[in-house]
């Protein structure tokens, strides 16, 4: 299986938002190449025939009873937000000025 | 030293239900303990004093007036970092949640304080659970009491020190590939991984979700049994929960027994890679077992080859996803908002402050192992590698009622030794993560000092899934002979802080 380059790296950093320094970048690239390459080895085992395990227990769809029960208050849901107005979280801008 | 720390917790129990002793002074001379000695161990992030002290008081005043006490009322606890704790902080080891004081308890939590356990503090770890040695928390590393220079294991280092630190009799790990089992090895105590499902998840902050499993870290079996009594059963918060009784664990550590036990050995766990010292204590340990009566079988487990390959994707995978929350919208960290930014700068500015190298490194393996034209060739492959594992274990348990392996390849190596070096850290797991994959119970005691370093070196049983009472049952067996050689606990060759 190919290797990861630096620019594989970069891509990648953008996806999971991550605003990686120049080091970084050097840095991560070569040791995410060293596990990447050591981890492919799954690759050998995993024939046709065997089907993949997604999650220990079988359990599909679990429901709790729908009824009303306490949850947390606006106070306590903002306690730890970092901007709040008007009771809500307040978040920078999210579109672009017109 | 007072002997209230050296005590263990079932002795401790019994002594404030009797009332030879108060809550309030065992809690008291714990938090002396850690004002002594965890300036050099570094196993506490926060220390709750006043709440500490208010739940012990709280246990003496129920005694007074003549009610029942559950069987830990009034015992000290070291709480991984990693539960939510109301009004207390909680920072998984990460400069993205530190300060951070989460407005609801962890079920585990909860089911603590109904205990009437105290919860002294919030022990250190490594960030998000992701290493083996704690060194990756944000807060600095922790020692371990046997050599202060060497590593404590991880990621629950905090908590395993705690206990080998005598600053805590009781403590919580969570062991996503060993994470409560590996410290428990290289600190001389007890960490048991119950079978997945079998203590609740909600309120502990999510790594790998298929794999994450809190349980009990001690000093004694019998102590870990009866916190895994109390932390563990269905919880309907945690749609993961097994809905299905908890196996009678205390009852089993009361009743050690091997006798007409049939014991698997792994070829698989030994050679390259393996220190000679963990090796030769784990044959001891299985000449002991068949000393004990137990009819040892010599087993294969092929696919465990592959199960660290496996592990190393599907754990980046689960935390890639899981970890996504950090946005830096509705709490913990926020960086660069200064009105210029839009949000998403804002997220990634965040989470490049907030997040160390190794959440990072993993963040982005699990992030390629997950992108199309990938997936099945990483991700897919190490699920199927998954059921592999399942599958050996489940041929291994129609021959044999316990596996035993050593619980890690090597005893507490020096801090700093692997910090850079991703894949030498690892293979710390290489004995734990087989269990995690499939979803079974392990527990890990202690079986000696490994003669080249004089370090302990732990002893892993593995059970079937939901069969955990399994562990406790060899496990006190295998303690007591043990203890009964050396002429006292392990720990009392520690030398002291």
């Amino acid at each position: 299986m190919p290797g990861i380059t630096r620019e594989e790296v970069a891509h990648l950093a953008r996806l999971a938002r991550l605003e990686l320094t120049d080091e970084e970048l050097d840095h991560f690239a070569g040791q995410l190449d060293d596990i990447i390459g050591a981890v492919a080895r799954v690759a050998d085992v995993a024939t046709e025939d065997v089907p993949p395990t997604s999650h220990p227990l079988p359990l599909t769809n679990v429901m709790r009873p729908d009824e009303v029960r306490p949850g947390l208050t606006a106070r306590q849901a903002l306690s730890g937000a970092p901007a709040q107005e008007q009771q809500r979280f307040k978040v920078p801008q999210i579109l672009g000025e017109e | 030293m007072t002997d209230l720390t050296r005590s263990t917790a079932a002795q401790l129990a019994a002594r404030i239900a009797d009332g030879t002793v108060s809550a309030v002074e065992v809690t008291q001379a714990h938090l002396a303990r850690i004002d002594a000695v965890d300036e050099k161990v570094h196993a506490f992030l926060h220390v709750d004093r006043e709440g500490a002290l208010a739940q012990a008081g709280a246990v003496d005043e129920k005694r007074a007036r003549g009610e029942k006490l559950g069987p830990l009322a009034g015992v000290p606890l070291a709480l991984k970092d990693i539960f939510t704790t109301e009004g207390v902080p909680t920072t998984v080891g990460s400069r993205i949640l530190d300060g951070w004081v989460p407005p609801y308890d962890a079920t585990v939590t909860r089911r603590l304080k109904e205990a009437g356990i105290v919860i002294l503090g919030k022990t250190n770890m490594d960030e998000f659970a992701m290493g083996s040695s704690t060194e990756n928390s944000a807060f600095g590393p922790t020692g371990n009491p046997w050599d202060l220079t060497r590593i404590p294991g991880g990621s629950g280092g905090g908590s395993a020190a705690s206990l080998a630190s005598y600053q805590a009799p009781l403590a919580i790990g969570t062991d996503t590939g060993g994470s409560i089992r590996q410290p428990a090895a290289v600190t001389g105590t007890v960490g048991v991984k119950p079978t997945y499902g079998g203590v609740s998840r909600y309120g502990m902050v999510a790594f790998s979700s298929s794999l994450d499993q809190g349980g009990p870290c001690a000093r004694t079996i019998l102590d870990a049994a009866l916190l895994h009594e109390v932390i563990a059963g269905h919880d309907p918060l945690d749609s993961t929960s097994i809905d299905a009784p908890v196996p009678p664990v205390v009852e089993a550590a009361r009743n050690g027994s091997v006798a007409g036990l049939r014991v698997g050995v792994l070829r698989e766990f030994r050679g390259e890679g393996y220190q000679a010292g963990v090796l030769q204590r784990f044959e001891e340990s299985v000449d002991l077992l068949r000393e004990l009566g137990a009819e040892v079988v010599e087993l294969s487990c092929p696919s465990f080859d592959s199960a660290l390959a496996a592990y190393y994707l599907i754990a980046p995978s689960e935390c890639s996803s899981n970890l996504a929350r950090f946005d830096a919208m509705r709490y913990g960290l926020r960086m660069g908002d200064d009105g210029t930014r839009s949000a998403e700068e804002v997220t990634s500015l965040t989470r490049e402050a907030g997040f160390g190298p190794e959440v990072k490194r993993r963040i982005m393996l699990g992030t390629y192992a997950l992108s199309s034209g990938y997936y099945d060739a990483y991700y897919g492959s190490a699920q199927k590698a998954r059921t592999l594992v399942t599958r050996d274990f489940e041929r291994a348990f129609a021959q044999v009622d316990v596996v035993v392996a050593p619980t890690t390849p090597t005893t507490a190596f020096p801090i700093g030794e692997r910090a850079d070096d991703p894949m030498a850290m690892y293979r710390a797991d290489l004995c734990t993560i087989p269990v995690n994959l499939a979803g079974n119970t392990a527990l890990s005691l202690p079986c000696g000092l490994a003669p080249e370093d004089g370090l302990p070196v732990g002893l892993q049983i593995i059970a079937p899934a939901l069969a955990d009472d399994r562990l406790y049952r060899v496990g006190a067996a295998v303690e007591a002979a043990f203890e009964a050689r050396w002429g006292h606990p392990i720990l009392e060759e520690a030398p002291a802080l």
